[in-house]
């Protein structure tokens, strides 16, 4: 059918990038710019290529990735506010043979839900964790989060965030639970194909069984942090990425076998 | 060089400016006159010098997954590979 777009050539084309089959038509109500639907389109490609979509089951969080399991083209539920991990924990107990996926914010994963990541990625659940950290609580209209950076405005920090920024990658690559911990960026192509590669592996591991996985992804918010899109691509790669640096955080031996 | 080409679904499109900004051609613009319906001014492929090479990076940046990416198929290449990410 798309073919029918291109203009009439002699030269046969194909195509070389589509929307993945994992990732429903429905436009998602991102604000423009926001690179939750950068993350969305990684996990779907990345459940595309395993061939996992029809055993993949996505926890949502709340936040404004609240509406993630409408845009999946797979099963999902929603968790009461950060507590996908445990949701996710009941449902791979039940359901050990399929792939559960937790999507959550910073204010979802770093703040109310601290204490079920830390205490999921503890026992070792064979789950995966896809963390998008945007250093501010979104969806309620930009206040401080615990991720929020020193000194970093927003509506609840007028004067600058006082305190240090909770890195979580940091924090849970300690647990030896954990298997596979590490924090990439999406402000940059370059960066958005190392994302990939990572949710990729986290997927793997889970399929191996190994343990928990995360995968921490630096995200923008044009929105709340008042800045145009490339502007905030730009404020990840000049303020976030000194304070939570992109790197591996804990890989098993066994997954880097994978 | 391999030739290719893209289509943006202009209804999708948010008007963010980042395919804009990452196309190494600079082959997109962004409409000022024509908006979609739900406002935006949508990105646009002006490639009237067909300078497209079908890199995929804007399809690669782009966060509402508006951008469908096409590349020539030579024979002699049989190089062609997705790079959608």
């Amino acid at each position: 059918m798309t073919d029918l777009l291109l203009e009439p050539t002699t030269v046969p084309m194909e195509t070389v990038y589509c929307m993945p089959q994992a990732l429903g038509s429905q436009p998602t109500h991102y604000c423009p710019g926001c690179t939750h639907g950068v993350a969305h389109r990684l996990l779907a490609e990345a459940l595309d290529e395993l061939n996992l979509r029809e055993r993949a089951i996505l926890v949502a969080p709340v936040g404004c990735a609240v509406f993630a399991y409408q845009y999946f083209e797979m099963d999902g539920c929603e968790a009461p506010h950060g507590r996908a991990p445990a949701m996710a924990t009941g449902i791979k107990r039940v359901q050990p043979e399929n792939i559960v996926i937790t999507y959550q914010g910073d204010g979802d994963l770093a703040s109310i839900g601290a204490g079920e990541i830390l205490h999921a990625a503890a026992r070792g659940e064979a789950i995966t964790v896809i963390f998008v950290n945007n250093a501010i609580y979104g969806m309620t209209g930009g206040q401080v989060a615990p991720t929020s950076l020193t000194g970093q405005r927003t509506v609840s920090s007028p004067f600058g965030r006082e305190g240090v920024p909770l890195q979580m990658s940091e924090l849970l690559s300690v647990l030896p639970g954990a298997a596979y911990i590490v924090r990439r960026s999406l402000h940059n192509p370059a960066n958005i194909r190392k994302a990939k590669k990572a949710i990729l592996t986290a997927l793997k591991v889970q399929q191996a069984g190994l343990g928990f996985g995360m995968v921490e992804l630096l995200s923008s918010c044009p929105t709340n942090w008042g800045l145009t899109p490339p502007q905030a691509l730009q404020w990840i790669e000049t303020n976030m990425l000194p304070a939570f640096p992109v790197g591996d955080y804990k890989v098993l031996d066994a997954v880097k076998e994978l | 060089m391999a030739k290719g080409t893209i289509f943006i679904d202009a209804e999708h499109c948010k008007g963010c400016t980042l395919c804009a900004l990452a196309c190494p051609q600079q082959v997109i613009t962004m409409a000022t006159e024509q908006l979609n319906r739900k406002g935006y001014h949508p990105a646009l492929l002006t490639d009237a010098e067909q300078r497209c090479t079908g890199c995929a990076i804007c399809a690669l940046v782009c966060p509402d997954v508006c951008i469908t990416v096409y590349r020539e198929v030579h024979a002699k290449a049989g190089a062609a590979t997705p790079q959608g990410g």
